[in-house]
């Protein structure tokens, strides 16, 4: 005799997708709503749903829905553009980001020329405005011309510092 | 590769075919490259990925995929997301310092019209 269990009828969006039983303590439910089933399809058809699975178990409970936003946003990015992906976008804000530097250098020396012939001025005690183009992490200023397939390690400062192992400039 | 394995057959221990997808992008001098990839997206995955993509474009691809995936080992949370996270944040910075010195400028330019 069939068993009088009922269905599941709230399963997640990863487990309809999967045509599985979703089952109470599922590591995707609470991620993968039913009413977004776009979202799992995109993670699962670029990481796969096993990959998912282990990094969710990897990270602490208060961080799996960054985690898996973060997951949706680089699947999003991979499935747009399937060669560059995510790097794509990196490489175009780190542009945006030397034209920002450059352009405020020139603001910078210009206002320099105007400070010099108002030095009493009050606005021109205020240093806070004319600090170094240092503050800027090396993050933000590097273009690299060409890649290098180097394995080296990466450390969190190495991704923040480090574009050496950067592929590509646009 | 002309003699052995590329690192992808040796890490699924498997032959290594005349005309296999992984070898000319996952040489067998770079075990950790390949280790990395399959970690996150799973060697069928990056298959599919680099099978769907012209020949001339898959080096290209086979670097990103590396390069998010080592991103991804190192901060399981965010990967190069965070990355992308911190640029924009440095943008915006950027941008509120560009628009307060040239209103400085502007500020100086008319008290100095008016002293003409």
């Amino acid at each position: 005799m069939r068993s009088h269990e009922p269905r599941s009828s709230s399963s997640c969006a990863a487990c309809k997708f999967l045509k599985r039983r979703c089952i109470p303590n599922c590591i995707f439910a609470p991620y993968f709503r039913s009413d977004e089933p776009k979202k799992f399809a995109k993670v699962h058809k670029v990481f796969g749903a096993s990959n998912v699975s282990k990094i969710l178990t990897e990270v602490p409970e208060e961080q799996r829905e960054d985690t898996v936003n973060s997951l949706a946003y680089e699947a999003e990015a991979r499935l747009r553009d399937p060669v560059y992906g995510c790097i794509g976008a990196i490489a175009l804000l780190q542009r945006k980001m030397v034209e920002l530097q450059f352009d405020l250098s020139i603001a910078r020396a210009r206002l320099a020329r105007y400070t010099a012939n108002y030095s009493s001025s009050p606005i021109l005690n205020d240093r806070s405005s004319m600090t170094t183009l240092s503050e800027f992490p090396v993050a933000c200023g590097v273009l690299i011309e060409s890649f290098g397939q180097n394995s080296s390690e990466l450390s969190q400062d190495g991704l923040m510092n480090d574009f050496s192992q950067f592929p590509y400039t646009f | 590769m002309i003699n052995g394995r590329c690192s992808a057959c040796k890490y699924l221990r498997r032959k290594c075919p005349l005309d296999c997808i992984f070898s000319p992008y996952f040489p067998s001098n770079d075990p950790e490259r390949f280790s990395c990839v399959h970690k996150i997206y799973g060697s069928s995955n990056v298959g599919k990925m680099l099978q769907q993509l012209p020949v001339h474009l898959r080096a290209a691809a086979a670097d990103c995929l590396c390069y998010e995936a080592r991103c991804r080992i190192q901060d399981p949370v965010y990967g190069c997301v965070g990355i992308i996270s911190l640029l924009y944040q440095q943008i915006h910075s950027a941008e509120n310092q560009l628009a307060e010195t040239k209103a400085e400028i502007a500020v100086l330019a008319v008290n100095k019209n008016f002293q003409i």
